[in-house]
């Protein structure tokens, strides 16, 4: 075989590209080619930045496609890879703006909040509450950002982790603060929030931090658990909106792995993870071509991986039946639209209008708008969390033009009434909602697309659409995301490994899962 | 199919029941896969000898029977069972285990190959959940059909006369797990050479409303006063099963999905059912763990005993030498009138791949309800402890 020292890594998302980066740098020497092949015409999969508008990119929109603010990206792989010099750009830090109707805006940044009506307890509730639940997240951080542990047969790195967390949760945390962290660690966030706060909209806003793209309402329980992972970008970076759109990043990324010595191929659908007993031999293109490889890196999301790239009848039953149970129904919708003019919003300045802004008034919208998506309905009422791009970056459009990126929840994969006939209705229910926050604005829309679960699905090759590649349940998390037997990169499949949002610690621009199943190969071929 | 008020009836009759009930003289019932299944009829001699010197009749109905049909049939066998399809001809059966991911038993059975009309699968214990998990990826269709297939089991030395005499044709060139069909008084029936005795024996398979006729044309032979037919219930087979040396998933073995701790189930090797192992064909569930297993010695097996002495080893500990290490259990065991012997399956440990040299079993048992114990060597019996030339014999010999 004259390529089994090729390295191939399946789909060049931002995972992809970091993992493709580390396996360079750490096999390179070695001998060992990587190479990134990616299905789309351009790399960053859901991380990238797309065009939209009559004219496309010639005088119409771009924007971030799926996700759209930076807030986790892993600072160790900024330097591990020198992602400065990659030319990374992450944009100006923003703060989070949580609308009322009437100009009583709440500001919302890592450590304080302020705005009209707030009571000076809950201001300072506030600082509290974040000082202790970034405390959570730091104590967390073992788990979040190692190798998931093994419970059974456990190895010395998996002792490690353990031992670090026990001693983050027992000795960082202090006594009285871990028997808090244990208090609420499995429980809702609902009845965390009621407990702390007073202000319905500062509740309703950090609820809407927890629950945003998953399948889970305030009142669902672990929604404390989502939030925390949405903390773990705090503890290191603000949030940013990255100049260009998030493709910008992914660029960076792929300019890394260039650098690192990683071929990267576009328009390189791989069709079939191709086995021979047990054993990964290489992997099938739609073009025809194969690729021979004994190590094949998969970015896709697992039953993507397993059930379709792999197939059936090269795995074990029940295996199957697990990734296939898995829950990977995307629940988030995205709206962009293309403007003239700026929309204006009572009570704020252009640079307020520029910072990340939530529709969520109280925990029982939010609530409520999750109700809908349990019986396959859209939100009646969507919680929205909206960037306005343009105003930073001004090469996202024209002169005289913005856009706008809207993020919607809840909107159910299967839509019981189907998205052909769903996807203009609800486009139209978040421009009316959008409406009674910027007035005016449907005058002003020059162009819009809607983005639901099921084109994030056909366009990102992503099952179910679903952000994280699977819900971030807690029985689909750590040791056992995507299921036990596959959650430490390495799979059944003797060669093939997983380095996406699928893997611990599951989604988010983070990088994360990339780093640690390069780690993982790269402990593996020692 | 199913039945308003149909729960009421707690143990449900098969076709042959009004027929079975008329020979039952001691209502000994027990319930089978949920049907009123006979243990013993008359006397248990009778039937254990009707099937090793005569011709005996027992009801398979109850036996898990799937139907797998579809372009991905073979294909998803192949994956579920432990050995190779590929080479299953048609109008043939074929022996079979299968794991679950961990290389552990979950069932044994058989698989018939039907031609055009798909294979089936007879199996110990309801399996319909685990072939549908299974099925997943496959262009397959599986429909139970426990209910919708009437089967008698006819064994002993004269079931091909018996059969022969009944009005079935044609069953002299019936080798052994082969199938043939036939017309009996107008309507068709399917006859495999196959058996759970380890004698010359059949199963006849029709649809319930043929039942009882079939079951009419069987005994008329004996009515007619050519041979003795005897009806034998679940006891005999019992005896019989154990000197053909055929395990029985559930009582010498847990299997896979009932097994609750840690290295209480187990794999095809340590079953002794290893031979129906290839693990050279494409991948099959559970052939990661087996490579992985039979890269070390293997730790412990369910072997064949033959206990010295006249004293039954019900549930007896085994011992490496007379009150020596504990080492195993006996599962199931017989008195075999035929061989004149205490005949047991026992799940035993392995040292470094082996054996123990000697095993013995402490036994208890009664006199005059006043307990005794005593010790009993043992010896392992690599084949079946009962073997004819007759069983495998095409044609079978006059009888």
């Amino acid at each position: 075989m004259t390529n089994s020292k090729t390295i191939v890594l399946v789909g060049g998302g931002h995972n992809g590209l970091v993992c493709a980066t580390y396996l360079a740098k750490g096999l390179g020497p070695a001998g060992y080619t990587v190479q990134v092949l990616e299905a789309r015409d351009q790399i960053g999969g859901a991380a990238s930045t797309r065009c939209f508008g009559q004219d496309s990119c010639k005088g119409g929109f771009r924007v971030s496609a799926v996700a759209h603010v930076l807030h986790s990206l892993d600072p160790q792989i900024g330097r591990d890879l020198n992602l400065a010099n990659a030319g990374l750009d992450r944009g100006p830090a923003i703060e989070t703006i949580s609308l009322g109707r009437n100009g009583d805006h709440l500001t919302l940044s890592a450590t304080a909040v302020s705005g009209n009506g707030l009571s000076k307890v809950d201001i300072e509730s506030y600082a509290s509450f974040k000082n202790e639940f970034r405390s959570y997240a730091k104590a967390l951080k073992p788990l979040m950002t190692n190798r998931p542990p093994r419970l059974k047969n456990m190895d010395r790195r998996d002792l490690i982790t353990l031992t670090q967390l026990g001693w983050a949760l027992r000795f960082g945390l202090g006594a009285n603060s871990m028997l808090e962290f244990l208090r609420v660690g499995g429980i809702n966030i609902y009845d965390v929030l009621n407990e702390q706060f007073d202000s319905e909209r500062l509740k309703g806003a950090i609820a809407a931090d927890a629950v945003i793209g998953h399948h889970m309402g305030p009142r669902t329980p672990t929604t404390v658990l989502t939030y925390l992972h949405r903390l773990q970008g705090e503890l290191h970076s603000p949030q940013t909106l990255p100049p260009g759109g998030m493709g910008k990043v992914t660029e960076a990324l792929a300019e890394a792995a260039r650098i690192a010595g990683v071929h990267i191929r576009t328009g390189a659908k791989v069709t079939r993870i191709l086995i021979r007993d047990g054993s990964v031999t290489g992997v099938a293109l739609d073009s025809g071509e194969r690729i021979d490889t004994e190590l094949v890196v998969s970015n896709a999301d697992a039953k993507t991986t397993f059930l379709k790239l792999v197939g059936t009848q090269d795995l074990d039953a029940m295996f199957a039946h697990r990734i296939r149970k898995t829950r990977t129904n995307g629940t988030v919708a995205k709206l962009h639209l293309g403007l003239k003019g700026l929309p204006e919003v009572n009570g704020m300045s252009v640079a307020q209008l520029g910072q990340r802004l939530l529709i969520a008034p109280d925990m029982g919208y939010v609530e409520h708008a999750f109700n809908h998506a349990k019986y396959g309905e859209f939100s009646e009422h969507p919680v929205l969390e909206i960037t306005l791009p343009s105003i930073t970056d001004a090469s996202l459009t024209r002169d005289g033009y913005h856009v706008m990126s809207v993020v919607a929840c809840f909107a159910p994969y299967a839509l019981k009434t189907g998205w052909d006939q769903g996807r203009e209705v609800f486009a139209d229910r978040i421009v009316s909602l959008l409406g009674a926050y910027f007035p005016g604005i449907a005058s002003q829309i020059v162009a819009r697309e809607l983005l639901t679960p099921v084109d994030i699905e056909a366009q990102y090759n992503i099952t179910g659409g679903h952000w994280h590649h699977g819900e971030l349940g807690i029985d689909q998390s750590f040791m056992m995301r995507p299921v036990h037997g596959a959650a430490q990169y390495d799979t059944p499949v003797d060669g093939l490994f997983l380095c996406g949002a699928a893997a611990h610690p599951g989604g988010g621009v983070t990088g994360v899962p990339g780093r640690l199943a390069a780690e993982r190969i790269l402990a593996l071929s020692r | 199919m199913v039945e308003k008020d149909h729960f009421r009836q707690v143990l449900q009759h098969s076709p042959f029941h009004d027929r079975i009930e008329e020979h039952n003289l001691i209502k000994n019932w027990m319930s089978w896969n949920g049907y009123q299944t006979a243990r013993v009829l008359d006397t248990l001699s009778a039937e254990y000898f009707a099937i090793r010197s005569g011709c005996s009749v027992m009801d398979l109905t109850p036996m898990e029977k799937y139907r797998i049909t579809g372009p991905d049939s073979l294909a998803f066998l192949n994956r579920l069972v432990a050995r190779d399809l590929s080479k299953l001809k048609p109008n043939r059966v074929t022996y079979v285990v299968w794991c679950n991911d961990d290389g552990k038993v979950l069932d044994d059975g058989t698989i018939f190959h039907l031609g055009d009309a798909g294979y089936r699968l007879c199996s110990q214990h309801h399996q319909l959940d685990w072939l549908l998990i299974s099925s997943q990826g496959f262009d397959v269709e599986i429909a139970e059909e426990t209910h919708e297939v009437a089967a008698l089991a006819v064994q002993g030395p004269t079931s091909c006369a018996v059969l022969r005499a009944a009005g079935i044709d044609g069953l002299d060139q019936l080798k052994p797990f082969g199938i043939q069909y036939t017309q009996l008084l107008g309507f068709e029936v399917m006859v495999s050479r196959t058996g759970y005795t380890g004698d010359l024996g059949y199963e006849v398979w029709t649809e319930p409303r043929h039942a009882v006729d079939l079951w009419d044309a069987i005994f008329a032979t004996k009515h007619r006063g050519l041979y003795d037919v005897r009806v034998i219930g679940l006891d005999a087979l019992e005896m019989v099963r154990i000197e053909a040396g055929f395990i029985m998933p559930g009582d010498d073995f847990i299997t896979a999905e009932t097994a609750v701790r840690a290295d209480h189930d187990r794999s095809p090797f340590e079953l002794g059912v290893g031979w129906t192992v290839n693990l050279d064909k494409p991948y099959f569930t559970g052939k990661g763990a087996l490579i992985k297993e039979k890269s070390s010695a293997i730790k412990r097996r369910l072997v064949k005993l033959v206990v010295e002495g006249n004293k039954p080893p019900v549930d007896s500990f085994l011992y490496d030498a007379m009150k020596g290490k504990r080492i195993g259990t006996i599962k199931s065991q017989t008195w075999s009138p035929i061989l004149k012997a205490n005949l047991a399956m026992a799940d035993i440990d392995y040292i470094n791949g082996k054996a123990p040299r000697e095993i013995w079993a402490e036994i208890y048992y009664q006199k005059e309800l006043t307990w005794h114990a005593t010790w009993a060597r043992t010896t392992v019996s690599e084949k079946p402890f009962w073997s004819h030339p007759r069983k495998s014999a095409t044609p079978p010999g006059p009888y």
